[in-house]
């Protein structure tokens, strides 16, 4: 299977510009998880005792809208199909390989770039102890690995799914779950054994728990782990997402 | 190593051998979507510089024979060549020789003009020079060289269709597939459609185009294929089959039912007049129509079938059209049979 670069760069760059043309959206898509942040972070973690919940909660709202966002961008093949643009892919000399992963890198990049102002915000706001640029950095490659396997997963449900409405079920059944049953919100070390060990096979725990590691208590310990995770996880996705991708058709 | 050399000097030697007449053929082309044939045994040849036309009312099968020979959709049986490329086999090697414009929009309504035709040139392979120049060309060439930095979502129905056009034309394709190029546009716009579309013919650019505009087949297209649930009823210059239908033909409009049409055919073709059966009446050619008719309507009188009206005139490719297939080519689109077809046909491309 050749690597088709420029190919692949071709459809990285429209979903990218894409995505800069629709600068009011993408500023009203922060909004929400902004929301999130204060309400939370000032209001919940008022009440928690023993943990800066603030700081703790950023890297699971930066979690909240990489998943969004990702998820999102892979299931709006939907609507290429839907307004023909998927055809004017499908008729140039480029392998739907390239079409896939042009799409899970252009997709991760838009996510990484919201995710990345929720952390310049909450960082601001609320407090990151340990916010080096080199921290930053990893996080940014964090939060790609994370995004690259959610859009993976967003084109192989659009795969599977024929119409726009079933975009509904997707946001409760798909979305929902892979954010509550995670560490995004709350630490798992508490929690009864079963609903710990659901959280982590989700592979957003790895990136989520990463990402605190590194900005809110300075440590890399776990990084390897997460990172050897998230690796197999996006691999995974995108043979699946192609496979299925594979088989549609117009 | 010496394998790619030897693989790439059979394709060379392909290239050239490929200086052949024909850029497009196709051999028992046929689809079917869960039973039902869309196309059916469809054999074409496409010669190099002309423009051939697919003439057919709507769910004729004329997108999906389009689809097949653009490789979006694997044919049911059947092989279908591009400039020397087997499309099931080569399938990249038949995209990067054709430009497709499509029936329904397939611009990003989001991006720019410049940037629809630039990513469009991505995929291609084609290099930045070389992109930055055919842009400008073709915008020229379509007037929406004013309209490069405004995104689609602005551009008139007219405009995106030109966009379409100019984008199908950037990797300077062998072949340009048209899918109904001037669908739901006013006439100016067609019109104007159509000069473009005359100057890439006289710039020598081999173009495939299917219609079920009679006039549009008839002013643009070489020659024309006349096709209908799927197969091909007819096919030459607009100017051959108009001949074929007849020097002339006189209609003879009845409310007559089925039987007594058949009464009348049978008295008619007993004194060898060639008569068809059609929807509303019968048609009959003939040389000098006007010495016919009365012998027609005696015809008529003798079997007691009642004449409504008579109608004579030069055959037209509706009369074509007509002739072939027993019906009208403006009305067969309305036809509840056409319209299962056509939803069939729709259905069938997403569940493949």
């Amino acid at each position: 299977m050749a690597l088709e670069f420029e190919r692949i760069y071709a459809v990285w760059l429209r979903e990218v510009k894409r995505f800069w043309n629709s600068k009011p959206r993408v500023l009203g898509s922060i909004g929400q998880p902004l929301f999130f942040l204060l309400a939370l972070g000032f209001g919940i973690g008022s009440l928690v005792p023993g943990l800066n919940y603030a700081q703790f909660i950023i890297p699971g709202i930066i979690a909240m809208s990489l998943l969004f966002s990702s998820i999102f961008a892979g299931v709006s093949i939907i609507w290429d199909r839907e307004f023909g643009f998927l055809k004017e892919m499908l008729v140039a000399p480029l392998s739907r390989t390239s079409i896939v992963l042009g799409r899970v890198l252009g997709g991760a990049t838009a996510a990484c770039f919201q995710g990345l102002i929720i952390l310049a915000i909450g960082a601001l706001l609320l407090g990151l102890p340990h916010a080096s640029p080199q921290n930053v950095l990893l996080s940014v490659a964090f939060m790609l690995l994370i995004s690259a396997g959610f859009v993976a997963v967003g084109i192989a449900i659009a795969s599977l799914l024929q119409d726009v409405e079933a975009f509904q079920l997707i946001v409760n059944f798909v979305i929902f779950p892979l954010f509550f049953l995670s560490n995004s919100l709350f630490p798992t070390d508490k929690l009864p054994a079963w609903l710990a060990e659901i959280t982590m096979l989700n592979p957003l725990s790895w990136g989520v728990g990463a990402m605190r590691e590194m900005l809110v208590d300075g440590s890399y310990a776990g990084l390897p782990a997460a990172l050897a995770v998230l690796a197999a996880f996006d691999a995974a996705a995108i043979l699946v997402a192609g496979r299925l991708f594979d088989k549609t058709s117009i | 190593m010496a394998e790619n050399g030897r693989r790439n000097e059979k394709q060379n030697k392909k290239q050239s051998e490929f200086e052949s007449e024909f850029v497009v053929e196709a051999r028992s082309l046929t689809k079917k979507f869960n039973g039902f044939t869309a196309v059916n045994a469809i054999d074409l040849s496409v010669r190099r510089g002309e423009v051939f036309g697919l003439l057919g009312p709507n769910g004729a099968g004329k997108s999906t024979t389009m689809y097949m020979l653009s490789t979006i959709l694997a044919p049911s049986s059947g092989s279908a060549v591009i400039n020397g490329f087997d499309a099931g086999r080569e399938p990249i090697a038949v995209r990067r020789s054709i430009g497709m414009v499509f029936q329904d929009s397939t611009l990003d309504t989001n991006l720019t003009g410049f940037d629809n035709l630039d990513i469009h040139g991505r995929l291609y392979g084609m290099n930045g020079a070389e992109r930055g120049k055919k842009i400008t060309e073709v915008l020229e060439l379509v007037e929406l060289a004013d309209w490069r930095g405004k995104l689609v979502k602005t551009y008139s129905g007219g405009m995106k269709r030109r966009l379409e056009i100019a984008r199908g034309l950037l990797h300077t394709p062998t072949v340009l597939f048209l899918d109904e190029p001037t669908l739901g546009l006013d006439a100016q716009t067609r019109r104007h459609i159509w000069d473009y579309l005359r100057k890439l013919r006289a710039a020598g650019v081999t173009m495939i185009l299917t219609t079920h505009y009679l006039e549009e087949a008839d002013e643009l297209c070489d020659r024309v294929a006349i096709i209908d649930h799927g197969e091909i009823k007819a096919l030459g210059s607009p100017d051959e089959l108009k001949r074929q239908a007849g020097e002339t033909v006189v209609y003879l409009k009845t409310s007559g039912a089925q039987k007594q049409k058949q009464k009348l055919l049978a008295a008619l073709k007993k004194k060898n007049f060639a008569a068809n059966a059609i929807e509303g009446g019968v048609a009959v050619k003939c040389k000098s129509c006007e010495n016919a008719i009365p012998a027609l309507l005696r015809a008529a009188d003798s079997q007691k079938i009642p004449v409504d009206a008579v109608e004579m005139r030069k055959p037209s490719l509706e009369d074509v059209f007509l002739s072939y297939t027993g019906r009208s080519l403006r009305d067969a689109g309305a036809s509840g049979a056409e319209a299962r077809r056509a939803a069939a046909t729709a259905r069938g491309f997403r569940h493949k």
